[in-house]
């Protein structure tokens, strides 16, 4: 038997055996299957459009009642001051304090402005006219932004009556950096690049693998002398590739569809971008080494999305969560990239401003890849 | 050529009856299950070994450990020489594997799965094309080159898991109930292609549950709750005290007009009868292992029967082995 062991001796164990075929392979079934060309594209394009166009988180244009029991050409004029901001629109008038609440109620309206019989009374008597604002609070941005809004209203009726005052004793001069518009599309779509692009890797790398348990395709790959990491790394590649494009046709819709400017190198948020694909390749490979069948898999990768979104700062500020959240949005590496693709493409970011988010993903990823194919070796024992 | 490069093993000189698969006590457990109890036996270059026993009765997990998939609890296993603890990348290079799940890509062309096979087993470029060929010669498979599997039907299918499985020139090759769920033309020819294979000096394991493919083996084991409990070739199994309790002798039964449904009728009585440890129908005839005492009071009691001994089947075998160890565990 000493002439098979001189065969083998000159079979170099690299720990990548595999890689190559298993690569070109899945770029074939890639290829040949055109649902799963598909879903990996248009399906992400899809959802851009109608998140894209969906989301917007300014509060503008409230649906707004008025119960004026004063009319009088005060109470008119300040009406007219909450109907010229933005933020109210004075959809309905009513007679009645019960018709006010009801029409709250109902939903028609988010805001009641009640202005009193005596409104016009104690104006011209110098004493402190009151009106009444009711807002509803189930949405909270807008019961905030509404509150706010009718104080300035407020604020600067009363000093329009100070005798004598020409401008204001302090004036604010807001300047928006980065966003000037403050559009909600320019910081919403740079987030939901990174939703949709872990949404597809995960899904797409996780299923392929689980389709081969499936069929039983992985029990005759498990004989052949492709090492774990060749064949997780060789199913990396198609994927990250389909990942690469596209990525590179939604920044293309951002930029031009969506009208948002890139601000920092584009190269440099490519470039930024490969650790976050690998670490999101990561745990589409251990999801599939959980999973059992395609369905099971389907799930686990959803359960992956929801914290994502949630989590990571895409909707929510991380500063605001509580202290155990924010432990959990620090584990998502969504955060880190989301942080690197709102960084170049709003503020103009460099690297010297991202290395750290870079690093951690670059790390994340390297984790996520040898835990999966340490779990594969594993399972071969089953 | 690269190192990557096989040499075809069948270059060295062989000894006649070179060892290729030596199994002593082997034992897996999986936690507190004990999925392969104590098993040993050896396979020479060339055979052609079948493997039988119930579902779950541990014939896959010892084909993993073989390879080097499952570790060892305790034993050892060597494959033409090589640990299977130690050497377990270096034995997949020799040893070729197909289940009856085939494990191709059913969206691939059989040209795409043999190319796939060929370089996930480290052939060397040059040499993959004239293998390639050579096994399209084996296999008949030469039309279907450009189609994709789904298009095969099972006997195509499974030539073509066969090929890719030997593409590599393995000089042993697992295959884990390789005819299940395919038709008896194709199956006959699959086993033409094994006999040829193993002419040439490859050395076959063959898990099944067909008898028929059973008997055509040179060596069978019978495994059973994890454990071997019988080897032999089909005449030394027969031979079996355990297949043939002192005293018994093994009955054919026979309904002396066409009176198959008066034969299935009279089986409980018949299993009622004192003396009679088995029965079972075959064809228009039951199969009985009885006290050899019994022989005459069964003529008086069933005189419409013709009664005569037979040999033991290899069914009648493993049943009677079967029945043997439940009554021992009892």
């Amino acid at each position: 038997m000493t002439d098979s062991a001189q065969v083998n001796s000159r079979h170099p164990r690299r720990i990548f055996f595999g890689l190559r075929p298993v690569a070109r392979k899945e770029f074939t079934h890639i290829l040949r299957d055109p649902s799963t060309l598909f879903f990996a594209l248009l399906i992400p394009i899809l959802q851009l459009f109608l998140f894209g166009y969906a989301v917007d988180t300014n509060v503008r244009q409230v649906p707004t009642v008025i119960f004026d029991e004063s009319h009088t050409q005060q109470s008119r004029s300040l009406i007219q001051a909450f109907a010229a901001s933005d933020i109210f629109q004075i959809s309905t008038y009513v007679q009645s304090e019960a018709q006010m609440y009801a029409t709250m109620r109902s939903g028609r309206a988010r805001v009641a402005i009640r202005i009193p019989y005596d409104y016009a009374r104690n104006l011209q008597l110098g004493t402190s006219a009151t009106v009444l604002v009711l807002v509803d609070g189930s949405d909270s941005s807008i019961a905030g932004i509404t509150v706010d809004a009718s104080t300035g209203v407020a604020l600067e009726q009363s000093l329009a009556r100070i005798p004598g005052l020409t401008s204001q004793p302090i004036e604010v001069r807001p300047s928006v950096l980065y966003n000037p518009a403050t559009r909600s599309a320019n910081f919403f779509i740079p987030g939901l690049i990174a939703i949709l692009l872990q949404m597809m890797i995960i899904l797409l790398i996780a299923l392929s693998l689980v389709r081969e348990r499936e069929r039983g395709t992985l029990e005759q790959l498990k004989m052949t002398p492709i090492a774990p990491l060749g064949l997780m790394v060789g199913k990396m590649i198609p994927y990250g590739a389909l990942a690469f494009g596209e990525l590179c046709i939604i920044l293309t819709l951002m930029r031009f569809i969506f009208q948002v400017p890139i601000h920092g190198s584009l190269i440099l948020l490519l470039f930024m971008s490969v650790p976050f694909l690998l670490t999101v390749l990561g745990i589409g490979l251990i999801i599939s080494t959980r999973a059992h069948t395609q369905a099971e898999a389907f799930q686990l990768a959803m359960g992956t999305i929801l914290p994502s979104v949630f989590l990571s700062g895409y909707i929510f500020q991380i500063s605001n969560m509580p202290a155990f959240f924010r432990g959990v949005s620090a584990i998502i590496p969504a955060t880190y990239y989301i942080q690197v693709i709102r960084g170049i493409v709003l503020r103009g970011a460099g690297f010297s401003d991202l290395w750290l988010n870079a690093l951690i993903l670059t790390l994340m990823g390297s984790a996520a890849i040898l835990t999966a194919a340490y779990a594969f070796v594993k399972q071969n024992a089953v | 050529m690269s190192g990557d490069t096989l040499t075809p093993p069948r270059e060295a000189p062989l000894a006649p009856r070179a060892v290729v698969i030596n199994a002593e006590h082997l034992t897996i457990r999986f936690g507190d299950v004990t999925a392969v109890d104590d098993v040993s036996f050896h396979l020479d270059r060339g055979e052609l070994f079948g493997f039988l026993g119930p579902n779950g009765s541990g014939k896959t997990t010892i084909i993993r450990a073989l390879c080097g998939l499952i570790p060892l609890t305790s034993g050892d296993a060597t494959i033409l020489g090589m640990d299977v603890r130690k050497h377990a990348p270096d034995i997949k290079q020799h040893v070729g594997y197909m289940s009856q799940k085939f494990g191709l890509y059913e969206d691939l062309t059989v040209e795409e799965n043999l190319n796939f096979y060929a370089a996930a087993y480290g052939l060397a470029p040059a040499a993959i094309k004239p293998r390639i060929n050579e096994l399209l010669d084996l296999t008949s498979l030469h039309p279907y080159f450009t189609r994709r599997v789904s298009q095969l039907s099972g006997g195509w299918k499974q030539r073509l898991a066969l090929a890719c499985a030997i593409i590599h020139a393995p000089e042993v090759v697992f295959l884990d109930e390789p005819t299940a769920g395919i038709d008896p033309v194709a199956r006959r020819s699959l086993w033409d292609l094994f006999f040829q294979l193993s002419g040439q000096g490859v050395t076959f394991f063959v898990t099944t549950h067909y008898m028929d493919e059973a008997e055509r083996c040179g060596r069978l084991g019978y495994i059973y709750m994890s454990k071997l409990i019988a080897l032999g070739s089909v005449a030394d199994l027969q031979k079996l005290p355990d297949a043939n309790p002192p005293n018994t002798s093994r009955l054919e039964l026979e309904a002396q007009a066409f009176q198959a449904p008066a034969i299935s009728a009279l089986l409980p009585r018949l299993r009622q009868f004192p003396g009679v440890r088995e029965a079972t129908i075959f064809g228009r005839a039951i199969h009985a292992l009885v006290d050899t005492a019994s022989i005459d009071p069964l003529h008086t009691a069933f005189p419409q029967l013709t009664i005569r001994t037979i040999e033991p089947s290899l069914e009648d075998i493993f049943v009677t082995l079967t029945y043997h160890i439940m009554a021992e565990q009892k």
